[in-house]
């Protein structure tokens, strides 16, 4: 596979602190990789290493391959946590401005802006000075200069705070639009609601280091602990099914509806084979819900966190 | 690269002349100094203009030529009328006052008993000039009493001024020296006035990225340091602007003035306080004075205006990249115009220093020792050295040497700050919500 962005032991320290400990992270080309961790994890000291804003002290970073350097930067596309605009001066151009500083010609980037103020239905802001806008129409601003260049790696810190849940699905649409183009995406969060619709890889960084990556099915197969709900419709007393159904497994949580006879539980298994449980199952009583439970990946992402800290 | 710092200008430069507050400032200003000028000159004007009519009752058979008329004060004779008639028509006809001179055997004694008799208490320009008339009277009826004729005494009563020269030779003069350092001090002030005014608004540029929240941003696509140098330079290209308009415009507006208001500069410049000799005295002396202010302005034009507007530019460069690039990083290190105080006070001291070193020590003694050392210093030089360089360089003037060891020093001072300040930019522009120590910009430098 091929990978846009290779990190080998990178470190950065400002003074006494530590930013960064020997992360090494490989992130695949096309993809959208899930940059986690809690807030001054190092999540943005690393992203700003990638955009040549500072240095990494030690280690290596690749970029397609070659080793990072300044004509790169022409080719990534980084919409900061920390963003904004000048006030005074007049959306369009503004546009312009930031385009032509990413490289791309006077002419290129008011066709190319032509194209986004369109697409966004923001084309009538043109000569508005930015001051006039609100903050989500500002945010739009922002990510249309983000990703003008036609980047090859995006890098998106935060990307939904300070838009309304329209717009931000909005952008989460445009966001999978443009992977679907063949960019390379980083998106770095603390909101793990938005991990799960988007990132097909995840990186999760804590106190500096890195502590778990890979693709987010397989961490998630990883973390599953066996643990199923089940509901069944009993055929007479779901009490005295109930107390059958402890002798023999690990019933963690039970709900008794009298009215339906209906028994819902989660049970954990020994292991993943569900096969035997079934057929045992229904013997007893008819199987109206049977589900694994995949760990969010909140979940790993506390009990990742969790274990770490706790030394384990 | 060349590009984007050529962008960065662009729009810095634009955003500091289409702002509101620039644009009228740039109007305005020329408008007021020229009115205030116009304003004063024609204050000036209307006072010189009264011309103080002085009724003279002379029964004496004395004083028959001497009341002639001068600029500001003319006399009327009245005769054949008693003093209370003559005073009432001087009343009547609003006269300054009546100079009453009654009929006495002698110079001396029709002198001792004239009455001067006004309104209000007399103005001592009015007195002063009547009680020369009568000196200069006195003084010819004694001396001619001693046997000294009237032409005699016009020659003894030519006016004499000391003759000046240098060890070298050359005729100098009185006050050249101040002259020059005032035209020195001139550029120098404006030099001052330039980094003060423009590192402000480079400051207040960088702080408005800051919070604003556009810095990163920006220097996701291009280095810090072109950020910095772009934004001072389109800062300053505004200054120049602002500079250049108000100069032309003063001008232009100067010019229309003295055409509409017909007001006579060279009257206003006359009345500056030119270390010339004491003025009017007598008829004699204003004349001796033309042939002296022509010398003046021979020494004026003699002055090396190339040399000095060169140096100028030299010296007003070096010394707003080095104090602008020190406001930046101010700017950088705090969240808000409110923090910076504690560090603009360090950058305005030198810059005031200069100044009075300037105007205490440098008028006085242009190579003196302390003058010497601060126009070596190098945030002090662009100040201090211009205000000792119309005095030439060379003989008589600035040591060759210590010019270029000033330049010198000052590009070097130059590049080290700017390393310097380019460092607390960068790293200060990341930095939020901490309000900077000392101790704390001195570690970013390590970063």
């Amino acid at each position: 596979m091929d990978h846009i962005l290779v990190a080998k032991n990178v470190s950065k320290t400002y003074g006494d602190y530590t930013a960064l400990r020997n992360i090494s992270l490989e992130i695949p080309t096309n993809c959208i990789y899930g940059l986690l961790g809690p807030n001054g994890a190092g999540k943005t000291s690393f992203i700003r290493i990638i955009n040549q804003i500072t240095h990494q002290d030690t280690g290596e970073v690749l970029f397609n391959g070659e080793p990072l350097a300044p004509h790169h930067i022409a080719m990534i596309g980084y919409l900061p946590e920390e963003r904004g605009l000048y006030k005074s001066m007049k959306v369009g151009e503004q546009a312009l401005y930031l385009a032509q500083l990413k490289g791309l010609s006077k002419a290129e980037a008011k066709t190319r802006l032509k194209y986004w103020f369109d697409r966004l239905d923001i084309g009538d802001w043109w000569n508005k000075k930015v001051q006039e806008l609100s903050k989500g129409m500002a945010q739009k601003i922002q990510f249309i200069v983000t990703v003008l260049h036609e980047p090859k790696l995006l890098i998106f810190d935060e990307p939904f705070s300070g838009f309304d849940p329209i717009n931000a699905n909005l952008i989460k649409d445009e966001i999978l639009q443009l992977k679907e183009n063949g960019t390379s995406i980083i998106f770095s969060t603390h909101r793990m609601e938005s991990v799960e619709e988007l990132c097909e890889y995840i990186a999760l960084i804590h106190k500096s280091e890195k502590i778990l990556d890979g693709k987010l099915s397989d961490i998630k197969k990883a973390y599953k602990n066996n643990i199923f709900n089940i509901g069944l419709q009993a055929e007479k007393d779901a009490h005295a099914l109930l107390k059958t159904l402890e002798e023999k497994f690990n019933i963690l949580s039970s709900h008794i509806d009298l009215a339906e006879n209906q028994l819902d539980f989660k049970v954990q298994l020994p292991n993943s084979n569900t096969a035997g449980v079934l057929t045992e199952l229904s013997s007893m009583a008819n199987i109206n819900r049977f589900e694994e439970t995949i760990p969010s990946a909140n979940d790993i992402f506390i009990q990742t966190v969790n274990n770490k800290d706790n030394g384990k | 690269m060349a590009s984007k710092i050529g962008l960065i200008i662009r729009r810095e430069y634009l955003a500091k002349v289409r702002n509101r507050s620039f644009v009228v400032m740039t109007i305005l200003s020329p408008l007021l100094i020229v009115g205030m000028i116009v304003l004063i000159a024609y204050l000036a004007k209307v006072n010189d203009d009264e011309t103080r009519v002085v009724a003279v009752l002379n029964e004496s058979s004395f004083f028959m030529e001497e009341f002639q008329p001068t600029k500001n004060l003319s006399f009327v004779q009245f005769e054949g009328i008693g003093l209370e008639e003559a005073k009432d028509s001087t009343n009547a006809l609003e006269y300054y006052g009546l100079l009453y001179l009654p009929n006495e055997q002698n110079v001396e004694k029709t002198a001792k008993s004239s009455y001067l008799f006004t309104k209000d208490n007399p103005n001592t320009n009015i007195t002063q000039k009547l009680e020369n008339i009568f000196q200069r009277q006195l003084r010819q009826d004694r001396l001619q009493k001693l046997g000294v004729s009237s032409e005699q005494f016009s020659t003894v009563e030519a006016p004499f001024e000391i003759n000046l020269a240098t060890f070298e030779g050359e005729k100098s003069m009185k006050g050249i020296n101040e002259i020059k350092a005032v035209i020195g001090g001139g550029f120098g002030y404006a030099i001052m006035m330039f980094i003060i005014i423009y590192g402000g608004f480079v400051m207040r540029s960088v702080i408005e990225e800051k919070t604003s929240r556009i810095i990163e941003v920006i220097i996701s696509s291009v280095k810090p340091f072109q950020l910095m140098l772009g934004k001072i330079i389109g800062t300053s290209l505004a200054g120049l602007t602002q500079f250049t308009i108000w100069i032309i415009s003063a001008s232009i507006l100067l010019a229309l003035a003295v055409m509409l208001f017909g007001i006579d500069l060279a009257q206003l410049s006359g009345d500056s306080p030119m270390p010339a000799g004491p003025m009017g005295a007598g008829m004699s002396q204003i004349e001796g004075m033309d042939s002296e202010m022509l010398l003046y302005a021979q020494e004026i034009l003699d002055i090396p205006w190339g040399l000095l507007i060169v140096s100028f530019f030299i010296y007003f460069v070096l010394g707003y990249l080095i104090y602008s690039s020190i406001y930046a990083a101010i700017g950088a290190a705090v969240d808000n115009e409110t923090d910076t105080q504690q560090f603009i006070f360090p950058i305005i001291l030198p810059l005031m220093l200069a100044i009075y070193v300037g105007f205490f020590s440098v008028f006085s003694n242009p190579h003196g020792p302390i003058a010497v050392a601060f126009s070596l210093f190098p945030l002090t030089s662009p100040i201090v050295m211009l205000m000792r360089l119309p005095g030439g360089i060379g003989e008589g003037g600035v040591p060759l040497w210590q010019f270029l060891t000033s330049v010198g020093v000052l590009i070097v001072t130059f590049l080290g700050i700017v390393t310097l300040a380019a460092k607390i930019y960068r790293t200060g522009i990341l930095m939020y919500g901490k309000k900077p120590t000392y101790k704390e910009l001195v570690k970013w430098l390590k970063y």
